[in-house]
């Protein structure tokens, strides 16, 4: 069988605890399975938050949502999606071996990571322009409904803590691409590429669900 | 064998990863469109669901849960019960808030009195409003926090 030959050898990325890559790769996973756990939890409290917010001010929230450009956050929406997609082709190439092909991938997904920041950044110099800020730094005076500030506030602890995660995904795939580069990566040994893009797709998930319940509320 | 050059890993057809990208851009499309058109609370069952089916993809096919073991699909399951635990209890605390006791169902401000903070009343109580209140509860202990409202 050739998984002897491959294991007997004991690969230099294999570390002295496990028994085999292939016993490596998926514990790897798991453990980066439950960070994600934490992460869904830790962003739940703010959905949670959101859930309550909405309920006491319901048509607030209808009225003050519009202030938010649906165009930019469906465009952030498309980013996402793609990067996700550039993110799962990299880890296939690096399955097939394909080093440059790889690195293409990973730079693509990077690329359209910083323009998901661009475009919140313009988002978000727009509302410090007109004071639409959380709490009592709200100053914009032309929204219906009372409590405006309260949609502020769950808008930007919401996109704030996503924009945290993809500036560290940017700093993970980034690692990536270097190690790539040097060559630490085979078609036998991928791992942190997979964990990483296990992250990435998290980042994509949680703004899933972001931009219909800030942009698109019925 | 050793030594080849692909992974022994599931390898996921190139033609998967393109429909799915193409399925979440078109429940995307799908998602704004329906955001137009008014269904009252019709309209955050829909665009739940359509995120939910746009969360499955990504987890099953670029997250890889439907090729492999499955205690990874377990530990996601876990905080998303949890999840649903969590914001389930405190919106049934939220909806019931308030109707615990005659005072809490009515709005606490229209019985109290409101003072600044030298003591005087900024506001005068509604002494129609809480004379009903108080015949409502009329086992219920007076407000300990408004000793002048009398000399009003």
């Amino acid at each position: 069988m050739s998984h002897s030959e491959t294991y007997s050898s004991h690969p230099d990325h294999v570390l002295h605890h496990f028994s085999d890559s292939e016993q490596q790769f998926t514990s790897a996973k798991l453990g980066m399975w439950i960070f994600l756990l934490t992460e869904v939890l830790f962003f739940g409290g703010l959905f949670c938050a959101y859930a309550v917010y909405r309920y006491m001010h319901p048509e607030m929230f209808y009225n003050v949502h519009k202030l938010l450009d649906v165009n930019l956050g469906a465009l952030n929406t498309v980013v996402l999606i793609t990067s996700s997609l550039t993110m799962a082709l990299s880890i296939r190439s690096m399955q097939l071996g394909n080093k440059k092909q790889t690195l293409i991938l990973l730079f693509s997904t990077l690329l359209l990571a910083a323009v998901f920041l661009v475009v919140k950044y313009m988002e978000y110099s727009h509302k410090f322009h007109l004071g639409q800020l959380p709490g009592k730094w709200y100053t914009f005076d032309e929204a219906e409904g009372e409590n405006p500030h309260l949609f502020f506030s769950v808008y930007f602890a919401m996109t704030g803590l996503h924009g945290i995660h993809v500036i560290a995904g940017i700093i993970a795939i980034t690692w990536m691409i270097i190690r790539t580069f040097r060559n630490h990566f085979s078609a036998n040994y991928y791992t942190p590429i997979e964990v990483t893009g296990l992250y990435w797709h998290l980042v994509d998930l949680v703004w899933i669900f972001l931009f219909p319940l800030l942009y698109l509320i019925g | 064998m050793a030594e080849s050059n692909i992974s022994h890993h599931h390898i996921v057809p190139l033609k998967i990863y393109l429909a799915v990208a193409a399925a979440l851009l078109v429940l995307t499309a799908i998602t704004v469109a329906v955001s137009f058109v008014h269904l009252g609370s019709l309209n955050i069952v829909i665009a739940l669901l359509i995120a939910g089916i746009k969360a499955s993809l990504v987890l099953l096919f670029f997250m890889h849960l439907r090729y492999e073991w499955n205690m990874n699909a377990v530990t996601l399951m876990v905080a998303v019960v949890f999840l649903v635990i969590f914001i389930t209890f405190t919106m049934f605390d939220i909806a019931e808030r308030g109707d615990t006791s005659p005072e809490m169902r009515n709005s606490i401000n229209k019985n109290a009195a409101i003072y600044d903070a030298s003591g005087r009343p900024l506001k005068a109580t509604e002494h129609g409003e809480h004379a009903d209140s108080a015949a409502a509860g009329a086992q219920h202990e007076e407000p300990v926090a408004a000793p002048d409202s009398s000399g009003h």
